[in-house]
């Protein structure tokens, strides 16, 4: 073993390890809440602004989208790979594996700033400076708060990452890759939700 | 002998503790901070309304009073003080493990609501907010002009301390129990803190991402709850009470699990159906998350919703009066012992009783719009939140603190207090019940001539309250110097918090104990040493 002993609050490292899970998913509990949230908002003003909804949707890039979420379930097989290599203790691999992980990550929040930066000259951020139809405006508020949020788990995610690869020279932690797997694939599915919702329903054209 | 408080005595032991039962007292320096904060508050809005002239202050500044009562007494003193005093002292005590799961984790929520403490002493410092604690749309959105940003920053960030602390004892409470000790055998203390920690894990992250929503909005203009912009304003009201009634059992439910422990102990009877007692927690928690549309009764809900919502709301009454009369069974033949913490206990069945009551009136479609925004619903949650909650606070802070600290308090200045914030309890808001009946809206700081002599009344009662809320804190402050320390298992109580030394060694436990009982197996308790 290359894992070093238990916490002194522990009994032995198979409670550790549980209690990590445990509290992995208790903590993926609130984040699904807390994204709840805001889809609720959507739901409801979709609901309000039916036909808004389906034009304002017409202005996202399918193409970028789409690439990203290639991008992002490519990401989730990669990580799936590194924690089975962080099982296996095969370091060199893990730390191929995170670091491909990490790269696609970031991969996907550049497409993302590039979105946002097409958005940002078509007028369409919220706020004085937006010149399409008023009744829109609500839809890419809710875009960019969902979207600006999820690139924030993004970053943390890639963040975690870093920290992992850090980690992975000196030794083999399954626990950990274990429990940033759980958080990057969940970030993942956020994302396969607000995809279709955003860019796919109702659009026309 | 060595213990958690002579174990060091740096600034750095305290401030970079792991210790569960240090970080509790730290915890208890600050919410007992912002428990004065809170009142201060309070003084000044019970000043201006003992007369009916809006004289003491105008009516803005009055706005800012009642806001910065309401958010520094529900969100940094009512929600966090018993789980994270009591509970985060107790948990790992009376499940015999040795700390929390996540120790540092622990540490880190301390640092957070700390933090959040400072955001929200700056928006106060800076001006305050004038939203009521409610944050409401358009109030805190388009037509605020004060610190709403900061104020929600806050409480975001308490919210992510909650949500760790919740996180916390979940595992904890999952993974982390002595052998022998199943659930069936769990304190019910401990079951009532189980099922506040799962209310923290789910209904807080939905606060925190509406205040979230509206610091966005205040901060980029993105109108999300902006009519202007085609956003909807009950949405917000939605989201907020989808947190914020559970909240309301995220306040007393740590406080009904003390009652619990208090009414068993003194008097010396296991309580009358565990089973249902503990289930009862649960079936609070879970029903807490269907009724938040009661506080919506008036804001153009449809009445379809109106009507399950009342409904509803009369099935949380069923858990909450089990316990009630659970409690009053166990009584029923017991040995009953009437020291300080036990007569909070009294004082809490009674109000709470009231306090539920009355909200079944509000939960009544017809009542509640004659009563809604009136005085009436300041008693009723005054009734459950003060009369319970701080009641059971103060009943929790006598019983463990031989448990806390070796010593005792004084039994004579106990008792006394407790009165003194019984009677000044009631004399503040029963009149507030007639007052809102009558029809005095809440939230003026002017009123009609006919409403002062209830209000001269609630006034003076709070000054009582006051002084029964000083006297302990000198007396705890007094007893820490007293030479006279008190035995480990001074009210002959069962649980395994008793069962170590007092003040419990760092690591709790010299030996992991082994559970073979009940909980509340008063057959082979100890004799109180303090009759
Ligand atoms: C039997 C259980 C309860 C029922 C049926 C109930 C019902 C209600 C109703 C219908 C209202 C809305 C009144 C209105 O605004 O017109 C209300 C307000 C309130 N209740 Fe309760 N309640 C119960 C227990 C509690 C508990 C346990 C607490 C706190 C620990 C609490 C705290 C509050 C607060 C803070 C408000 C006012 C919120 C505000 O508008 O500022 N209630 N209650
Ligand atoms: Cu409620």
């Amino acid at each position: 073993m290359t894992e070093r002993g238990h916490a002194p609050q522990f009994d032995d490292l198979e409670q550790q390890h549980e209690a990590a899970t445990l509290g992995m998913w208790v903590f993926l509990m609130t984040e699904v809440l807390f994204f709840g949230g805001l889809f609720l908002g959507y739901i409801v003003y979709r609901l309000a602004h039916e036909r808004a909804f389906a034009q304002a949707s017409s202005h996202l890039d399918v193409a970028l989208g789409g690439i990203n979420t290639a991008v992002l379930i490519t990401s989730s097989f990669t990580m799936a790979l590194a924690v089975h290599a962080a099982q296996t203790e095969r370091r060199r691999r893990l730390f191929v594996f995170l670091l491909a992980t990490m790269a696609l990550g970031c991969v996907f929040l550049a497409v993302k700033g590039l979105e946002y930066a097409h958005k940002f000259r078509e007028g369409l951020v919220p706020g004085p400076r937006f010149t399409h139809e008023p009744e829109q405006q609500i839809f890419f508020s809710l875009y960019f708060v969902m979207t600006g949020t999820h690139a924030v788990h993004m970053i943390i995610g890639v963040g975690v990452m870093i920290g992992l690869m850090a980690l992975a020279l000196r030794r083999s932690h399954a626990a950990a890759v274990e429990n940033a797997g759980l958080y990057w694939h969940f970030v993942d599915i956020v994302w396969i939700f607000l995809f279709p919702l955003f860019y796919l329903v109702g659009r026309h054209r | 002998m060595k213990h958690y408080l002579n174990a060091g005595y740096s600034v750095g032991s305290w401030l970079l503790t792991r210790d569960h039962k240090r970080i509790a007292i730290l915890y208890l320096l600050s919410v007992t901070f912002f428990f004065f904060i809170g009142g201060a508050f309070a003084t000044l809005v019970r000043l201006e309304l003992m007369t009916p002239a809006g004289d003491l202050v105008i009516s803005e500044t009055y706005n800012k009073l009642f806001t910065m009562h309401g958010v520094a007494m529900i969100f940094f003193f009512l929600i966090p003080a018993i789980p994270t005093v009591i509970g985060n002292f107790l948990v790992p005590l009376m499940i015999g493990a040795r700390d929390l799961a996540f120790p540092r984790l622990n540490l880190a929520s301390w640092y957070l609501f700390t933090a959040a403490g400072l955001l929200a002493l700056g928006s106060i410092i800076f001006g305050g907010v004038d939203t009521g604690w409610t944050f409401y749309t358009p109030y805190s959105t388009t037509y605020a002009n004060t610190h709403v940003f900061l104020m929600a920053a806050a409480i975001f960030v308490a919210g992510f301390s909650s949500i760790l602390t919740g996180l916390n004892f979940v595992v904890t409470i999952h993974k982390m129990r002595a052998p022998g000790l199943t659930w069936s055998r769990l304190p019910l203390f401990i079951w009532s803190t189980y099922a506040t920690a799962l209310l923290f894990v789910i209904a807080t992250p939905v606060i925190g991402i509406t205040l979230a929503l509206i610091a966005i909005e205040r901060l980029l203009s993105v109108g999300i709850f902006d009519p202007a912009l085609g956003g909807d304003p009950l949405l917000f009201q939605h989201l907020f009470w989808f947190y914020s009634h559970p909240a309301v059992y995220i306040m007393v439910l740590p406080a009904l699990g003390v009652v619990s422990e208090l009414v068993a102990t003194f008097s010396r009877k296991r309580i009358f159906g565990y089973g249902f007692v503990a289930g009862s927690s649960l079936a609070i928690a879970i029903l807490g998350f269907l009724v938040w549309g009661h506080h919506m009764f008036v804001s153009g809900q449809s009445m379809y919703a109106g009507m399950i919502f009342s409904i509803l709301s009369f099935l949380v009454a069923i858990p909450s009066s089990i316990k009630v009369l659970n409690w009053t069974a166990t009584l029923y033949r017991g040995s009953i012992s009437l020291r300080t913490p036990m007569l909070y206990a009294i004082g809490f069945m009674g109000l709470f009783t009231i306090g539920g009551l009355t909200g079944l009136f509000l939960a009544t479609l017809g009542i509640d719009v004659h009563v809604t925004d009136t005085y009436f619903v300041v008693a009723h949650f005054h009734y459950i939140m003060v009369g319970g909650t701080v009641m059971a606070y103060m009943g929790a802070l006598h019983y463990w603190w031989p448990k806390m600290t070796g010593r005792s308090y004084p039994e004579a200045w106990g008792k006394l207090s407790a009165l003194i914030i019984f009677i000044g309890f009631n004399l503040t808001f029963f009149p507030q019940f007639i007052l809102g009946y009558l029809g005095m809206p809440r939230r003026y700081h002017a009123y009609p001539e006919e409403f002062q002599v209830l209000n001269v009344l609630s006034t003076a009662g709070a000054s009582i309250l006051g002084v029964g809320y000083i006297f302990p804190m000198f007396y705890f402050i007094g007893s820490l110097f007293a030479r006279k320390k008190i035995g480990d298992n001074p009210w002959g109580a069962t649980g395994l918090e008793w069962r170590t030394s007092s003040p419990p060694p760092e690591d709790n436990f010299r030996e992991t104990p082994v559970v073979t009982e009940e909980a509340y197996d008063f057959a082979k308790a100890e004799e109180p040493e303090l009759p």
